[in-house]
């Protein structure tokens, strides 16, 4: 495939040919100027100055954090960040991708913790040093209050620090700006860990399930599937009742031989 | 990049017909699904995985004769990247009793188990551990987890339909059975799934589910029990040892036929080193980076297929590659966002697919093949109700402003904050604009032979995730795979570690067995100057390439 297609202009996501006419604008990757494609984001962009990515591109589509970019306007004191795969570059952008921060990531055991402030205060201690400058979520990518979780934390809610990070796809942008030289995303997983495993209410649907499997309660019902020649498998998976799309938690089934 | 004019101008015609079909859906008066004899001809006629000259036969190999995809067979007829004969496979840089080859969450779960299991692990990955398709998975997880109305038997009918009837029935079975012991692992390792008040998991339907069994964590599911596991794998430093940015380019077995670790290619450093491991395990993932077909795709930086390569070159068969999934629902507008995952959830929710016209076309929830061959179907000339984009292409619309009107303003934004806030990124609100949808390349439903204990044909290999071929059958269904990996990564890294126990390595290291496959390419005619496995695609710009007068590319790579 590589030596056949060698040559050929793919626009990235698609490998289609790319066509049309471009309007090409100048952007500096790390002070060096390159004319590129408007409509591109910053990633693609790179790739099109010349750049083949190895670090700070994993997902190209906003979740894995492997792309964080600052970037400088001329016209501005400002640094602003972003994620590359999610930013379209703009005429005369500065920027520079960090796409490994040494943010501090402590070493527990999950199942020694006990869901409090303080086991979080003793894991990451540097929280309380927090100046309340709120540079993190002028930071995030993904519009998350960071410093309203790291205020959380202080206050020892495991419960809130969870349910603010949620969307944190962990790129490491708020901490390369922090003055207080926080792990914010790393002391973030572990109150959602915590919250996951400790304060949210367990499934208890889940573990009488698990109970009736470990007693072998669905072996036979699935052996007659395994032999049933195709015909009657069909016949099975035609006839089998659809749950309603709008029903409830609580419907059941006409047919309750097999649950 | 806002919707542009022409744009506006038919959204202005979904929104006409958008409070009827409301009414319907509350209703439940869904659109007719294909009987099943219909969805073959649909198939047959429109789906991208029969139409002609879109295959060719394997000329080598343990397959040989096998007809799949170009862009695959093109990986599998190809020179390895390195010459045997130059590496010194008596240097061992890294001895371990379990290699991990792949940080995606079969990766990971696998280096778990095995750690667990008293395994000394080394897990070795391409780019960062957790870039992989895992990470990028929003939907959900299936598993028969609601007493009085699911169980395993329902859900093993339902992945066998999807699956055309003819999946491993072994591997389906263990899939439906460890799924909610799978849920509970992961909710005992702290992964924040959605809940009801009491605790119950909240479910939704998918593509093809009988029951309600998609369990989820917001639209970032992948994501979640991603982070988690690798949070937890590296919560365990002393017994796991992560190695980034080392890609495997070649198994290494001995000379009596066993499988005893891999070479590796360090991507920054650009040197090879050797692992040589009591027993390994590759959960390599996917192949959407090949663009098989052209098609845009919805996979990670990274998903080029290697393990396919590597696994083949060492004798392991390849089952059910002939298709490939297309997820229906990837993004075609912005531009930005091409190619995209526009989770199936949105139909899951409520929202209807519609045409040009604004009219519906398709039961939303068929499964993935039947439901992409409908949509390609609306958009050829054929039919012709495709929407026009500004790049040339054509899609259908995603309604999902009609989930807001069934189920409360807000929950777009409360159900699915990721693409919310990504399509706030380019001032689209799709809580009040529909999203522009067509199939993407998303899922390699086939891959390496395992059985229900992972283990692959050479003694000492094993095999989970999106890698291996067989549990999902011809075509997978959404929310199977991130249990598919889960469960069988899980399955690899506990019977690795027992392999390791009982078996030890005997006779010498040896690569003969690129030598052989070199040989058999040869003898096959395949004159090529391919290199496998590919690593990255090639996106750089060749108008820059031809101006690079001293750099060597190998493939791909620089
Ligand atoms: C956008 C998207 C959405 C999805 N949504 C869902 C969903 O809702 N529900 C569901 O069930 N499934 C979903 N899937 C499918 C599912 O996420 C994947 O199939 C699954 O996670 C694959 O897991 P894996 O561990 O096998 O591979 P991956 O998670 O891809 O991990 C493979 C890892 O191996 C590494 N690797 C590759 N080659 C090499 C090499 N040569 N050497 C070393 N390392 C290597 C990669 O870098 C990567 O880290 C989705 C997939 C995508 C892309
Ligand atoms: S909280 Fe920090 S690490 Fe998380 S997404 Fe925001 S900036 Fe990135
Ligand atoms: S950047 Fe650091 S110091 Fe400033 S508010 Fe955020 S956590 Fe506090
Ligand atoms: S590459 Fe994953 S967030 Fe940008």
């Amino acid at each position: 495939m590589v030596a056949q297609r060698k040559g050929k202009k793919r626009t990235e996501q698609t490998g289609k040919q790319s066509e049309g006419k471009k309007n090409l604008v100048p952007i500096f990757i790390m002070g060096q100027k390159y004319m590129v494609p408007d409509s591109l984001t910053i990633q693609k962009a790179m790739e099109y100055a010349g750049y083949q990515l190895v670090r700070g591109c994993g997902c190209r589509g906003g979740i894995c954090g492997a792309c964080g970019t600052v970037f400088r306007m001329p016209d501005s004191y400002r640094v602003e960040v972003g994620l590359a795969c999610q930013t379209v570059v703009k005429p005369n952008m500065y920027l520079a991708q960090i796409p490994f921060f040494p943010a501090n990531k402590a070493i527990y055991d999950i199942e020694k913790l006990s869901p409090t402030g303080e086991v979080v205060a003793k894991l990451y201690p540097e929280v309380f040093k927090c100046v309340g400058c709120n540079v993190c979520t002028k930071s995030c990518p993904m519009d998350i209050d960071v410093m309203e979780y790291v205020a959380r934390a202080i206050r020892g809610d495991v419960a809130g620090v969870a349910e603010l990070s949620f969307d944190c796809v962990m790129c490491g942008l708020c901490a390369a700006r922090c003055p207080a030289e926080e792990a914010q995303y790393n002391f973030a997983i572990l109150c959602r860990r915590l919250y996951g495993k400790y304060l949210a209410p367990r499934a208890k649907h889940l573990a009488e399930r698990i109970r009736e499997i470990e007693e072998n309660r669905f072996e036979q019902s699935l052996q007659t599937l395994m032999d049933a020649d195709e015909k009657t498998l069909k016949e099975l998976y035609k006839q089998r009742e659809i749950e309603p799309i709008m029903a409830e938690e609580d419907w059941t089934p006409e047919d309750n031989s097999f649950v | 990049m806002p919707y542009t004019a022409e744009l506006k101008k038919l959204i202005k015609i979904v929104e006409k017909t958008r409070p009827a079909r409301v009414e319907r859906k509350k209703k439940g008066q869904e659109f007719p699904t294909i009987p099943l004899d219909e969805r073959e001809k649909i198939l047959k006629k429109y789906h991208p995985d029969f139409k002609s000259g879109s295959r060719r036969k394997i000329r080598v190999g343990p397959n040989k004769g096998y007809a799949i995809s170009h862009e695959v067979v093109d990986i599998l007829e190809a020179r390895s990247r390195v010459d045997p004969n130059k590496i010194d496979l008596s240097r061992v840089d890294y001895q371990t009793d379990i290699l991990i080859i792949g940080g995606g969450g079969a990766g990971a779960a696998a280096a778990l188990l095995a750690q667990q299991h008293g395994a000394k692990v080394l897990l070795a990955t391409k780019l960062r551990l957790g870039d992989a398709n895992t990470m990028m998975a929003e939907g959900g997880i299936q598993a028969a987890t609601k007493r009085g109305k699911d169980s395993p038997y329902y859900h093993y009918l339902d992945v066998m339909g999807g699956g055309h009837f003819v999946n491993d029935p072994k591997l389906v079975k263990t899939l439906v059975l460890e799924a909610p012991k799978v849920m509970g692992w992961l909710e005992d390792l702290g992964a924040m799934f959605s809940k009801l008040p009491d605790g119950t998991l909240k479910t939704m339907h998918g593509g093809g589910t009988s029951r309600k069994r998609m369990h989820y964590a917001g639209d970032i599911t992948g994501a979640e029990i991603m982070r988690t596991l690798r949070d937890e794998v590296k919560n365990r430093p002393t017994d796991i040892k992560v190695l980034e940015f080392s890609t495997a380019i070649e198994l290494i077995l001995t000379d009596q036929g066993q499988c005893a670790g891999a070479l590796f290619y360090n991507l920054e450093t650009e040197e090879y080193f050797v692992v040589k491991a009591k027993a390994t395990v590759l959960a390599t993932g996917g192949s959407g980076r090949l663009h098989i077909q052209d098609f845009m795709t919805t996979n990670h930086y990274g998903a080029t297929g290697d393990g396919l390569v590597l696994g083949y070159r060492a004798g392991v068969k390849l089952k059910f590659l002939h298709t490939v999934q297309y997820h229906p629902t990837g993004a075609v507008f912005p531009e930005q966002a091409e190619g995209l995952l526009i989770t199936e959830k949105f139909r899951g929710a409520g929202a209807n697919l519609v045409n040009v016209d604004a009219e519906q076309f398709v039961y939303e929830r068929e499964p993935r093949d039947v439901e992409a061959a409908a949509i390609i179907r609306e958009c050829s000339p054929d039919v012709g109700k495709g929407v026009p984009t500004p790049t040339g292409k054509f899609g259908v619309w995603l309604d999902s402003p009609m989930i807001d009107m069934l189920r409360g303003p807000g929950t777009v934004r409360s159900e699915f904050p990721g693409k919310d806030i990504l399509f706030r990124r380019y001032d689209i609100d799709i809580s009040q604009e529909p999203m522009l949808v067509h199939p993407t390349l998303h899922y390699q439903n086939g891959g390496l032979e395992i059985n229900e204990r992972c283990e692959t044909s050479l003694p000492g290999l094993f095999a989970a995730g999106e890698v291996s071929g067989g549990v999902h059958g011809e075509n997978r269904l959404m929310g199977n795979s991130l249990l598919d990996v889960t469960t069988f990564g899980r399955i690899a890294g506990l019977n690795a570690t027992l392999y390791a126990k009982r078996k030890s390595l005997k006779g010498k290291l040896t690569l003969d067995h690129v030598r052989k496959y070199h040989r058999a390419l040869a003898r096959a005619g395949v004159k090529t100057d391919r290199i496998a496995p590919m690593i990255l695609p090639d996106y750089s710009n060749p108008e820059v390439r031809k101006k690079q007068l001293t750099t060597q590319y190998q493939g791909t790579l620089r």
